[in-house]
């Protein structure tokens, strides 16, 4: 029994539309849980791994620090793609060029949606995952901090 | 210039310490933080925090592009490095020069004259300030020869070392050509510099610094000294003001060779000059000097009244010296406990974690500089200090009166922590007298050990 990141989505999207702020699933010796307004995270099982029970969790991320900056919410099963430095942002490669990204650009993995300065040195960053920009957080030209969300890709083909 | 907004570059205790003082001064504080520190003490306490990277030191503290980037996004005037991580680094130094930041300390050429141990060595030759018996090595025959001169024990230092890090001891002359190669060795891989020279051992010393204050203009004050002498592997443990035991001429002068050896440098912001005092010839030697402020710098605030990040900021607007070397006046004595998180019962193996529960102590002449309260976290990536805990009396015996009542009314929970041996030390009659070598702590863990193994044998 294997449960695709396509069921886990599913299940979500069932879970966000009703009245509960968890779920609980087991089945076959699969373990579920999940709960509401927390950022999640799949980890599949070792398949080497000789367990006599499998298990998948979905556990809850713990809350973030009190002294992060606060993104604003997201809508279920966005991916976000987070600052990996402090820099300042941008979303062009040049001044007066047309941006990376909009919202509604088709990303893959590799596609580079901004540029992160640190004294002078340019960064590229990478969507890291496959679909289609969902919004547009950090501002052209801002200072970003490390892990600061930038952009929300609703993931897809 | 007034200093508006400073980023602060550290963490735990001195990041707090420096936020308090500019609190009180009225500058805003932006603190440069971890993602391991985002919901530290200093991080509540700043006006604004801004994530700099991971835990890892090497991608967060220790990145001056980093800092200088978030010290220019965040429209500071001036960066505070605390002590540590890249307090004495040339790079973080000359790159706020570069951008136009102000960095809360020296300049970069004297963090540099400082750092090359070497460089500080000839320096304190050439304003007049005694050094132990040695010098550069090029070649194995010079260092025979030179060792010859001073006699063993000698010690082998690495130029890029420092603070105890990068130093082999020497009994045999004819063991050296060996522990010369190994040493080189040594100091390429742990400071990218091989070079290394020669230094007479001091079998009796006690370690003595003087605070000093310059304003980068040639103007020179000192704060006193400190005697360092209790220390375990060179950490030191407990510092106390005054130096017990030493005559007012000797004090005298070894407050004269700091100032004159921070002189030649012109020395900008306050710094340390490390001094050895050899016990068997009465006489000391430049050891080193810090280009920084000290962990241990809340003694010598103590007994001078003087806020020393204070007189930093004033320093770096250019408001120069506001004190007179005349007025200063040092009144009592002062000490200092270090509360580290580590385990006195496990070889003072560090003890990281959550702290449970903290109460720290208070009361008249009782100051505790820390980050740590219930709910804090010891994370395993920093050094384990988690709090200072000073008194000031007005004598020596009062003041560790003193110190035995706060360290009895602290309490942690959660970690292990060295306390209880602070309260072992403080009791033994050795301290109690004053003015022990810098070897005394590894005896006293010595004589303590001995009992147990006795019983062990019945």
């Amino acid at each position: 029994m294997t449960l695709t990141a396509k069921d886990v989505a599913e299940i979500l999207r069932l879970l966000e539309s009703s009245n509960f702020d968890s779920l609980s699933l087991e089945m076959n010796g699969l373990k579920l849980n999940l709960q509401r307004g927390a950022a999640v995270t799949v980890r599949q099982p070792d398949a080497a791994a000789p367990s006599p029970q499998p298990k998948v969790e979905l556990q809850p991320q713990p809350a973030q620090p009190a002294a992060r900056k606060a993104a604003p919410p997201s809508e279920a099963g966005l991916a976000e793609v987070a600052s990996p430095l402090l820099g300042i942002f941008y979303r062009a490669p040049k001044p007066g060029e047309p941006p990376f990204v909009e919202v509604g650009s088709k990303v893959a993995e590799d596609t580079v949606v901004g540029i992160i300065e640190v004294m002078k040195l340019m960064n590229t960053v990478r969507a890291g995952v496959r679909g289609e920009v969902a919004q547009i957080l950090a501002e052209n030209g801002a200072l970003v901090e490390y892990g600061e969300i930038l952009l929300r890709v609703r993931p897809g083909a | 210039m007034a200093l508006r907004r400073i980023l602060i570059a550290n963490r735990g205790e001195i990041a707090l310490r420096v936020i308090r003082t500019c609190r009180a001064l009225g500058v805003e504080t932006v603190l440069a933080a971890s993602e391991a520190d985002l919901d530290s003490l200093p991080a509540r306490m700043a006006d604004r925090t801004v994530c700099i990277g991971p835990a890892r030191p090497a991608d967060s503290y220790l990145r001056a592009d980093t800092i200088v980037q978030a010290a220019l996004g965040v429209k500071a005037d001036a960066i505070h490095p605390g002590y540590g991580f890249l307090s004495e680094r040339v790079s973080l130094a000359r790159l706020c020069e570069q951008e136009g930041v102000i960095f809360i300390g020296p300049t970069s050429a004297q963090i540099e004259a400082a750092g090359d141990k070497l460089r500080a060595r000839a320096e304190a030759e050439a304003a007049g300030v005694p050094t132990a018996p040695g010098g550069a090595v090029r070649t194995l025959d010079e260092a025979m020869q030179l060792g010859r001169e001073i006699g063993v024990p000698l010690l082998i230092k690495a130029v890029g070392g420092g603070g105890g890090r990068g130093m082999k001891r020497v009994d045999r002359l004819e063991d050296l050509p060996a522990a010369m190669e190994l040493a080189a060795a040594e100091a390429s891989a742990a400071f990218g510099d091989a070079r290394v020279y020669l230094e007479g051992f001091v079998t009796r010393g006690r370690h003595v610094e003087v605070q000093i204050l310059g304003d980068g203009n040639g103007r020179i004050i000192h704060l006193g000294e400190r005697d360092c002498s209790v220390q375990r592997r060179y950490q030191k443990l407990i510092e106390e003001t005054p130096a017990p035991g030493l005559s007012a001429e000797f004090r005298r002068g070894i407050h004269a060779a700091a100032v004159q050896f921070a002189q030649r440098l012109g020395y900008r912001s306050a710094g340390t000059v490390e001094f050895l005092v050899d016990l068997d010839r009465g006489a000391f030697y430049f050891l080193e000097m810090n280009a920084r402020i000290q962990v241990e710098h809340p003694i010598t605030e103590a007994v001078t009244g003087v806020d020393i990040v204070a007189e930093q900021i004033a320093i770096s607007e250019d408001r120069g010296l506001r004190l007179n070397q005349e007025d200063l006046k040092r009144e009592g004595c002062a000490l200092e406990c270090r509360l580290n998180a580590e385990d006195p019962a496990r070889d003072f193996y560090p003890s990281p974690g959550t702290i449970r529960a903290a109460v720290w102590p208070t009361g008249e002449g009782v100051r505790v500089d820390t980050h740590v309260m219930a709910g804090a976290r010891i994370p395993p990536y920093y050094d384990s200090l988690m709090a200072k805990i000073v008194v000031h009396a007005a004598d020596r015996a009062k003041a560790i009166e003193s110190m035995a009542r706060a360290l009895a009314e602290t309490r942690i929970e959660g970690v292990a922590t060295n306390l209880p041996f602070h309260a072992e030390v403080l009791a033994d009659p050795e301290f109690r007298e004053g003015g022990v070598d810098t070897s005394y702590l590894s005896r006293f863990l010595e004589r303590r050990r001995q009992p147990q193994e006795i019983r062990a044998h019945g």
